[in-house]
């Protein structure tokens, strides 16, 4: 068995980690029937890692200061040694384009083969939200595009206008999607062609909306109570971009694009703990496979565990270090113990999950990979087991109480609760508030009304005069927000 | 299918652009932090750059969010003891302001400032903006541009008196090398089946040995026949042409040292001396520095016993004058040479010198300078050095003067000094 040993040394070279992507790839593909992208596997260093965070993690951008704030953020704290650099960093892209940090020895490379190039990238490429909204063959070439339109902008109007531009769109890219339809997807060959013919065709459709001719004067009266748009718009950029009067040709194509590239992100915002989940799962697996076949060494194998269990570490909540659940911890007992569960069930997980336990666990892992969200896999999949693993403990925060509520614990009657309050924490439309285009003038002074819809009776935070402000210079006429609570009662909150 | 890309050579900076920008927005609050530091730090660090703060309030961007209040669920992992149904106290800041327990601690970022260190050049730039060097026009119009070669590698032509001989060498051994080393193995091969053959007991007259011995033969004389230097490879020294600095400057640093002049106010000189020659670095590509010191007689020292050294005495500013426009005349062509000039004193003079030393300035300096700038370092009553000098301001609209008393004036003056000035 000694004979197959890649490497005892933990200095890497570019043969040694071919030969590890070799043996993870087959290994992942021909044994576990992952489904992957091709990779690109890229070494950097570890400034290029500080640029590559610096643009959210996408390697193409257009410029702005904000990224440059984050930049200057990220080297700060890293040159003072707050903080170690991530070891990784993926790209949902076709071929899948993970980054190494040339700093990494020789086991944290392969750790991060198998946990970039074949977790993560299995997930883009099966998860129905990634293959609902994004299109990882298109992203680059888009960004491409986008990169360049917003640089011919520049020079054409001026590098101020467009910065604040696109701080106002920044401001709303989380209200850039329609949650409820699947977007076209992004080519960047059609996106120029069909973005001039956009420019030309959007502009008169503004302006025919704006239309104030009355048809007959019989009918305009009446009519003018009537609301528009008919139905409330939770896609406040979309709304902007088809429907604000005064915006330039080019500045619905900067909304667009600020809007699309939101759109890339929303997936991952909602998988996080699955995504991360799945990858630690299979790098756990893939390297263990490994060193069963006589691969790696035991060194290989104790270094490799001690980055793995730091990775997936959850302190407890009254730990000076914590900082909320840990999407890794959490996401890979979750894979675990469905395995477990497949493999070896409890008479208790043959009462929780009749349909898996006992089944084949390739086959139940990938199905729960393809088809849920952090929300629902939480909902369907938290076993109580791992509730009393993670001892965990639901807490009601009312502000007409004087104290905190314990309102549920790890034990028979607290699990459903605590899977539910926990699923429902990761559910986007609970974490961020609830805003729709609900009316606007149209006969009148041209404003735009927007509805906070309350939750729980939570109330928006300091940053809504600013944002109706940044509203405001997209939309162009007078903005105003109004907070509608539980039993339907309308409240005017902020007018911009 | 994977590729693997070494891409560590790619440029790393590619965030340059982002960070210029970054900076370029919040250029009103950087600048404040800027002159703020400035009066804060000790003379030897003002070269490097600095850490500058920024309210974080200032550049957050806005998203909207939920705010304090309402109901929340929130599920922590590690329970210890408690029930359903127990009741805690809030903790601290954590009433529901969405970090739940422990996150305040952790962040810790809050209302703080947001800190960054910027590069020398950022800081400069920062500092020095809206600053200009006060007649700088004129120069550049007369300068001439002047050219001077320098080294600039190797090439594989040139002249002949430029061939560079090691490397030429250096060039032929590799080319032998490369050329030869194919018959160089196959000769090794064959020596080695010859030694074999003659090992076993084969005979020198056998067929195969001569014909190897013949076939080595014939190598080496095509080793041999290599030639041994190539105009392949010959290297000749490269050289181009720069254009040579055409605005020099020199600078006049001129400062008394007499028994009243304490440390304290020489450190003060020394930050005003030490600003002019950073911004003199920014408009020039080169600078010669002349430091004169002065009590009752004048002397040109160098920049460590121009500042340290401890003299006592009476004051005689003329002296100082006199030396300097004798340096200017021996050394200094004003036609070549942007002449600046900054004097720092705590005032004090003999009665009578000061009539002279107006008078050495209306005539003979002020002619040849570019500027003059006379910093006063008093808290007291001027002297009569101080309106003697006001004379020489009335006559010469390039003398400038300013009082400092303490550490934070300084740069406040050095603006006033080097103001941009009004087209």
């Amino acid at each position: 068995m000694t004979g197959r040993v890649i490497s005892d040394s933990s200095e890497w070279s570019f043969p040694l980690l071919e030969r590890f992507d070799r043996e993870i790839g087959r290994i992942a593909h021909e044994v576990y029937g992952l489904d992957t992208y091709a990779n690109q596997i890229e070494v950097i260093s570890s400034e290029q890692m500080i640029d590559a965070y610096s643009s959210v993690g996408l390697p193409i951008s257009y410029h702005h200061w904000s990224f440059g704030k984050q930049f200057v953020a990220t080297e700060q704290t890293y040159r003072r040694g707050q903080m170690g650099l991530a070891y990784e960093i993926v790209i949902n892209s076709d071929p899948c384009i993970a980054y190494l940090m040339e700093e990494n020895t020789l086991p944290m490379q392969a750790l991060v083969i198998a946990h970039a190039s074949y977790g993560h990238n299995s997930f883009f490429k099966g998860n129905y939200l990634f293959r609902t909204w994004t299109s990882a063959d298109a992203i680059i070439d888009y960004l491409v595009f986008a990169r360049k339109y917003i640089a011919q902008c520049e020079e054409r109007y001026g590098q101020d206008e467009v910065e604040l531009l696109l701080d106002s769109c920044h401001a709303l890219m989380n209200h850039g999607v329609d949650r409820y339809k699947r977007p076209s997807p992004l080519s960047m060959a059609e996106e120029q062609k069909r973005q001039e013919e956009r420019e030309a065709y959007l502009q008169s459709q503004v302006n025919d909306l704006w239309r104030t001719l009355p048809l007959s004067g019989a009918s305009a009266g009446p009519r003018a109570e009537e609301r528009w748009p008919p139905e409330p718009q939770e896609n406040i950029l979309y709304f902007i971009e088809k429907n604000a009067p005064l915006l330039e040709p080019w500045q619905r194509e900067v909304v667009r694009i600020v809007r699309k590239i939101g759109q890339y992100f929303y997936p991952q915002r909602q998988t996080q703990v699955m995504n991360e989940g799945w990858a630690t799962f299979w790098h756990y697996t893939l390297m263990n496979h490994l060193y069963d076949e006589g691969f790696v060494t035991d060194g290989f194998m104790m270094e490799f565990l001690q980055s793995h269990t730091n990775v997936v570490m959850q302190p407890p909540f009254d730990a000076p270090w914590y900082s909320g659940i840990n999407p890794y911890a959490l996401g890979f007992a979750m894979m675990r113990d469905l395995r477990r569960i497949c493999e070896a069930p409890t008479d208790e997980d043959r009462y929780w999950f009749p349909d898996i336990a006992g089944g084949d666990w390739l086959k139940v892992l990938d199905f729960a990979m393809r088809n849920f969200k952090d929300e629902s896999f939480i909902a369907q999949y938290l076993s109580p087991r791992l509730i009393r693993d993670f001892r965990f403990f639901a807490i009601r925060d009312d502000d007409r109480e004087e104290t905190l509520e314990v309102s549920a614990i790890h034990e028979e009657q607290g699990y459903r609760a605590l899977r539910q309050t926990l699923a429902d924490q990761y559910n986007l439309g609970n974490r961020e508030p609830n805003i729709q285009v609900f009316n606007v003038d149209r006969r009148g002074d041209r404003s735009l009304t927007l509805r906070h819809f309350r939750h729980n009776r939570r109330p928006l935070g300091d940053s809504t005069d600013e944002m109706l402000r940044h509203i405001r210079r997209l939309w162009g006429f007078d903005v105003r927000i109004e907070a509608v609570d539980e039993q339907g009662r309308v409240q005017l909150l902020a007018e911009a | 299918m994977s590729h693997l890309i070494d891409r560590r050579l790619n440029g790393k900076n590619k965030s340059t652009v982002n960070r210029a920008r970054f900076i370029r927005r919040y250029k009103t609050q950087l600048k404040r932090a800027v002159s703020d530091a400035v009066n804060r730090r000790s003379i030897t660090d003002i070269e490097s750059g600095e850490k500058v703060g920024i309210p974080s309030r200032d550049i957050s961007e806005p998203v909207f969010h939920h705010g304090p209040g309402g109901t929340r669920d929130m599920i922590h992992p590690g329970n210890k003891d408690f029930l359903p149904g127990d009741r805690i106290e809030r903790p601290e800041g954590g009433a529901g302001s969405g970090s739940g327990k422990g996150k305040a601690g952790n962040s810790g970022q809050g209302e703080d400032d947001f800190v960054f260190e910027l590069s020398r050049e950022e800081f400069m730039d920062l500092l020095f903006e809206d600053l200009e060097l006060p007649r700088l026009v004129r120069n550049q119009l007369v300068g001439t541009t002047e050219f001077k070669s320098v080294r600039a590698g190797y090439a594989t032509d040139g002249s002949p008196s430029n061939i560079d001989v090691v490397r030429s060498l250096k060039g032929g051994i590799a080319r032998r090398t490369a050329l030869g080393g194919p018959h160089r193995a196959r000769i090794r091969e064959l020596e080695e089946e010859l030694a074999a053959l003659l090992a076993s007991g084969v005979e020198e007259t056998d067929p195969r040995v001569i014909e190897i011995r013949e076939e080595v033969d014939r190598l080496k004389t095509r080793i041999a026949a290599l030639p041994f230097i190539d105009t392949f490879d010959l290297r000749y020294q490269s050289f181009v042409k720069q254009p040579e600095p055409t605005s020099k400057a020199v600078m006049l640093c001129i400062m008394d040292v007499s028994g009243s002049m304490d440390q304290m106010r020489k450190n003060l000189a020394k930050r005003f001396f030490i600003l002019l020659y950073l911004f003199l670095q920014r408009n020039y590509d080169r600078i010669d520095l002349v430091f004169v010191r002065h009590h009752t007689i004048a002397q040109e020292v160098n920049e460590q016993e121009f500042f340290y050294s401890r003299e006592t005495g009476g004051t005689v500013v003329s002296s100082a004058l006199h030396l300097a426009y004798d340096i200017l005349r021996e050394r200094y062509d004003p036609s070549v040479w942007n002449i600046y000039a900054a004097q720092a004193s705590d005032g004090d003079n003999w009665d009578s010198d000061s009539v002279l030393c107006r008078d050495l300035l209306i005539n003979r300096l002020m002619p040849l300078m570019r500027y003059y700038a006379y910093v006063e370092i008093t808290p007291r009553q001027h002297q009569s050095l101080w309106y003697a000098y006001q004379e020489v301001k009335a006559a010469h609209p390039h003398f400038a003067m300013e009082e400092i008393a303490g550490a934070s004036e300084i740069y406040p003056v050095f603006r006033e000094l080097f103001r941009r000035q009004e087209a």
